[in-house]
């Protein structure tokens, strides 16, 4: 990439707010635009009064594409105001979160701007002109590093891997109106419900803490000690594949080759072994706790603290450990086996 | 209802690979490849769907030789036909390159509903099922954990952050499938020897009326074993104890709590 | 010569390989320890065409060779022993003989049910004083009107518990081979009962019983081939069931190679992985030989089969060579495995039980040795007639014609 070519970030917002990934993706346009203008693009109904918010978190200019037609997102609606746009700016890179709508439209974007596209990105750098990424390929058995050609770039960036921006008041933000001409009948699709996943305190590719639990769990109840724990830890619980396989828990529970990568700064994995399928998932987090009672289980040849031990000891241990650590203290009708 | 599923032939995931001295790739010799386990799902949806509605299921897909063994596959599955794409011009392309020829073989027949795996697992790259949407002009849905039909039109259920999304879609239209959407079936012994004997269409860039291959807009540069992570601590002993000094840790040198 | 499997072949062996490593292996442990008969596995074989291979589809079965027949039994024994000993139970011993030897009425009754596997089958023909000298079996069946009446007491019968439909060999006429007939029997006919059910070494996960005959009432039409002509039958059939239990016992072995192969990269002593000492590695290289060579063995016996060609030295040879592979192999993986080889929170301990049964059943090794050495030798004794039987050929479903067998190719043990 020529230096000379601003970068722009595909805001991605829920709830009124920007997503954490779109600070993050802020943050890395920020770096990569040197001297030149980091651009957001915010789509949706009720978005204007985010531009100030993405300006404080390093965007120097904010396209507003304001209409119900594009709340909530919809492949169709947001592939032709996004698309409009890009293909009359023609930005030399276009950051897109790794989330359920990024994965949706860039992919769409790509192919209606005949742009290059890397998804997946763990990195995302100039070398020598060059627009190189890093991503994991091959189930995550190798990382790649890819390079995009000539034309506009599209980068889709996993979440928890970028430091989010921090607000600065520099506070010079352009805002501009993107005029949107979407005629509702080009909608093909329609969103009928959203109904969140009762579990989920915070999605498992956002959480900064996961606590998992394998096949050593032995029965879906036994989940609830996950629960427990993560519950004090403000926690996300995943599993490994045997738990999903035996229907013990739903399948968006599973972290590995075949479910989801996380990132988190701390992945706590209870009875489990450590299949490579597992691994996979896994182990770009920052610090790895092993809870198993296996001393040979492979899970401890990558783990910052392996504790060899029974996990129905330990699970309730560790609650009560964390709850006096946050100050609360064991509560009365709390998990059995106790210190 | 005429249904086709969109396969890619991909190593067995379960298995080690090893990466070219090149870095420019993996080595294929000794690998064992399978049809990618996302595709799997397609052609199972695919079929389930056939068996309620009627109709057709074909399978394309656009690969090297040995990749007739992912239709043949699908086919054991129950799949009733497949049209191989095979080009040496493949090689060079992009994602959307091929995209682009799928969607070529895709509108030379009838279609109602295309499906495709959420994304292969050689590439990981999840670009294109919806990139075949855009060049068959189709509405998508991507990641789809559960589906019906009915109407003309697609109920599909999806994954996003925290929610499960339903949106309606009409048809015809392009569906990625998460795994979750169903349990594929294994071939049967008699499913083998159909899948045998069911001639596969062959199909070359020209065939599908693409002059010259379109250029691909990104390039590999290498590929690299995942940096390898050191054992940390092993914390053995009395179970209170061991707790109390890993949260301790975790606390004091992880200061993650 | 072609040493590759055929597209279909490595077809078969991926799905039946993931089929088992999927849904097989992870339950292998507990079907080992609770010794309970996996009914819902069986009817996902029988859905997928695996209890019938080689039966074809138009009476339920998969409708492909022996070949695939041991490709299916290897990788299923590969992740657990005895669902490949239901499984070649089924096929070998009850599908095979009454779509060779049964009339057409017989097929649509029984063949049909059992290749979809609705219904599950078993083999009669040990007895307590007849194991190894089958021809010297005592059941009687004696003409009464329209039905036959059989008494006796069968022993060692693998899927006895659970079967519906029960092949069952017993005698119509004088001493020796010439005077006994094959029956079908089912469940719930007259006279017909389970008797002791053994607790084995092994393969715990298959039933293994008594079926004691008393005044067992059967129609004349569950004569299955000539009267006195059970014994072809019997011998038939083994040739081909010897086949599917070398399938079984290299499936054995290969669990002992890939377990111990997976445990000695892991487990580290004295600084290394144990994989690193040349005492593991001979070992390693000693299994893997012995399971390509025995592997080879089979192959060919499956295709000299396939070929409807006479196939009872190639059957003993790959039976005995498999069967002994299997249990060396097994007994070196305990070996690496060391102390963690005896407990049973490690899976080598069951493949040395499993191993030993491939020894024993259809046919000892001492049986195996005395087929072979007498195709070798040749007639040194001229009262007993060398072995040349044809195995009847599942391509051109040999019928019933008259081979006659010395007393010595004996069945032997548990079927």
């Amino acid at each position: 990439m020529s230096p000379a070519s601003d970068v722009w970030v595909i805001a991605e917002h829920a709830g009124g707010r920007p997503r954490k990934i779109t600070y993050e993706l802020l943050g890395l346009a920020t770096t990569l635009a040197g001297p030149m203008k980091v651009h957001a693009v915010v789509a949706g109904g009720g978005v204007a009064a985010m531009a100030g918010d993405l300006g404080a978190h390093g965007a120097r200019v904010v396209h507003v594409a304001e209409s119900p037609l594009l709340e909530p997102y919809t492949t169709d609606a947001h592939a032709q105001v996004v698309g409009a746009l890009l293909a009359e700016a023609a930005p030399g890179l276009v950051l897109v979160g790794s989330t359920a709508a990024g994965r949706d439209l860039a992919p769409r974007l790509a192919a209606r701007l005949d742009a290059g596209i890397i998804t997946d990105c763990a990195s995302v750098a100039i070398e020598e002109e060059r627009v190189v990424a890093t991503r994991p390929a091959m189930t995550r058995k190798a990382i790649a590093r890819t390079a995009f050609g000539e034309g506009i770039r599209i980068a889709v960036v996993l979440p928890n891997i970028y430091p989010p921006a921090a607000a600065a008041s520099d506070g010079s933000v352009e805002v501009r109106t993107v005029p949107v001409n979407l005629d509702p009948g080009s909608i093909r699709t329609r969103i009928v419900e959203v109904s969140a996943i009762k579990r989920e305190t915070v999605p498992l590719t956002e959480a900064d803490i996961i606590v998992s639990g394998g096949r050593g769990l032995r029965a879906p109840e036994n989940f609830a000690l996950l629960d427990t724990l993560a519950g004090v830890l403000g926690a996300a619980v995943g599993s490994s594949r045997p738990p999903v396989d035996s229907g013990w828990v739903p399948h968006d529970y599973e972290i590995g080759q075949t479910g989801k990568t996380v990132n988190p700064q701390l992945y706590i994995a209870c009875g489990i072994s450590g299949a490579p399928q597992h691994l996979a998932g896994m182990s770009g987090s920052r610090c790895i706790v092993a809870i198993n009672k296996d001393p040979q289980a492979p899970i401890f040849g990558i783990a910052t603290y392996g504790v060899v031990g029974d996990i129905f000891e330990i699970l309730p241990l560790l609650t009560d450990e964390v709850r006096k650590l946050k100050g609360a203290g064991p509560e009365g009708g709390g998990p059995a086996g106790g210190a | 209802m005429n249904i086709v599923v969109c396969v890619k032939h991909v190593p067995d995931t379960e298995v080690p690979i090893r990466i070219r001295a090149d870095g420019r790739g993996i080595e294929e010799s000794g690998l064992n490849f399978v049809l990618n386990f996302y595709d799997e799902h397609g052609v199972e949806e695919a079929l389930r769907i056939k068996e309620r509605l009627g109709g057709t299921v074909t399978l394309v897909t656009a690969g090297p030789a040995r990749a007739v063994e992912a239709l043949r596959t699908g086919l054991a599955m129950g799949a009733d036909a497949a049209i191989h794409i095979q080009d040496p011009a493949l090689a060079s392309l992009d994602q959307i390159g091929t995209a682009r020829v799928l969607a070529a073989a895709i509108k030379a027949g009838p279609c109602d509903l295309v499906l495709c795996g959420k994304l292969s697992t050689d590439d990981n790259a999840a670009v294109v099922g919806p990139a075949v949407a855009e060049f068959l002009g189709l509405a998508q849905a991507t990641a789809v954990t559960k589906l019906e039909l009915g109407d003309g039109k697609a109920t599909a259920h999806r994954e996003v952050e925290g929610a499960v999304e339903v949106l309606e879609v009409g048809l015809p239209a392009v569906i990625t499938v998460e795994r979750g959407i169903n349990e594929p079936r294994y071939p049967s012994l008699p499913g083998i020897m159909r899948a045998k004997r069911t001639a596969i269409t062959a199909r070359t860039l020209a065939d599908l009326g693409i002059a010259a291959p379109p250029p691909a807009h990104v390039e590999l540069l290498g590929m690299t074993p995942p940096p390898k992570r050191q054992a940390g601590r092993r914390l053995e002993g009395e179970p209170a104890a061991v707790v109390h000094e890993l949260v301790r840790a975790l606390h004091e040198e992880a200061k993650l709590l | 010569m072609e040493f590759t499997l055929s597209e279909e072949h490595r077809l078969v062996q991926s799905t039946v390989r993931e089929w088992a490593t999927t849904r097989l292996l992870p339950r292998a442990a507990e079907m080992d320890r609770r010794g309970a008969y996996p009914g819902e596995l069986v009817r996902e074989l029988g859905e997928m065409g695996l209890m019938g291979v080689f039966i074809p589809e138009e009476y339920g079965g998969g409708g492909m060779d022996t070949l695939s027949y041991c490709i299916v039994l290897e990788e299923i024994a590969r992740a657990e022993a005895a669902l490949a000993a239901v499984l070649s139970v089924n096929n070998s011993l009850d599908c095979f003989p009454i779509f060779a030897f049964g009339t057409d009425a017989q097929k649509r009754t029984h063949l049909t049910e059992l290749a979809r596997g609705r219904k599950l089958g078993c083999y009669c023909l040990t007895e307590p004083t007849a194991g190894s000298d089958a021809a010297s079996l005592r059941t009687t069946a004696r003409r009464d009107g329209g039905h036959w009446v059989l008494n006796g007491t069968k022993i060692f019968v693998t899927n006895g518990v659970e079967a519906d439909v029960l092949i069952i060999y017993a005698r119509t006429g004088g001493e020796g081979p010439r005077g006994i007939s094959a029956f079908i029997a089912e469940r719930g006919d007259p006279g017909l009962g389970v008797g002791k059910i053994e607790h084995k070494l092994g393969i715990h996960a298959s039933s293994t019983c008594e079926i004691v005959l008393q005044d067992c009432r059967l129609p004349a039409d569950r004569l299955l081939g000539e009267e006195g002509n059970g014994f072809s039958v019997a011998m038939a059939t083994l040739d081909g069931g010897r086949i599917g239990i070398a399938a079984q016992a290299l499936g054995i072995a290969r669990a002992a190679l890939e377990d111990a192969v997976a445990y000695a990269k892991e487990r580290r002593q004295f600084g290394r992985a144990i994989a690193e000492f040349q005492a593991t590695q001979w070992k390693i290289a000693d299994m893997a030989t012995r399971i390509q060579a025995g592997r080879l063995l089979m192959y060919r016996a499956a295709w000299i089969r396939d070929q409807g060609r006479r196939h009872t030295l190639e059957a003993s040879i790959a039976k005995l060579f498999a069967s002994e592979t299997a249990m060396w192999a097994a007994t070196q993986a305990v070996q690496i495995f060391g102390g963690y080889g005896y407990i049973q929170d490690y899976p080598v301990e069951r493949h040395f039980r499993d191993a030993k049964i491939t020894e024993i059943y259809e046919g000892t090794s001492e049986v195996q040795r005395l087929v072979i050495a007498r195709s070798v030798l040749g007639a040194l004794d001229r009262a007993v007639e060398p072995v040349r039987a044809e195995g009847a050929s599942v391509a051109r479903a040999a019928g019933p014609e008259g081979r006659r067998r010395s007393r010595a190719d004996g069945a032997g043990g548990q079927a």
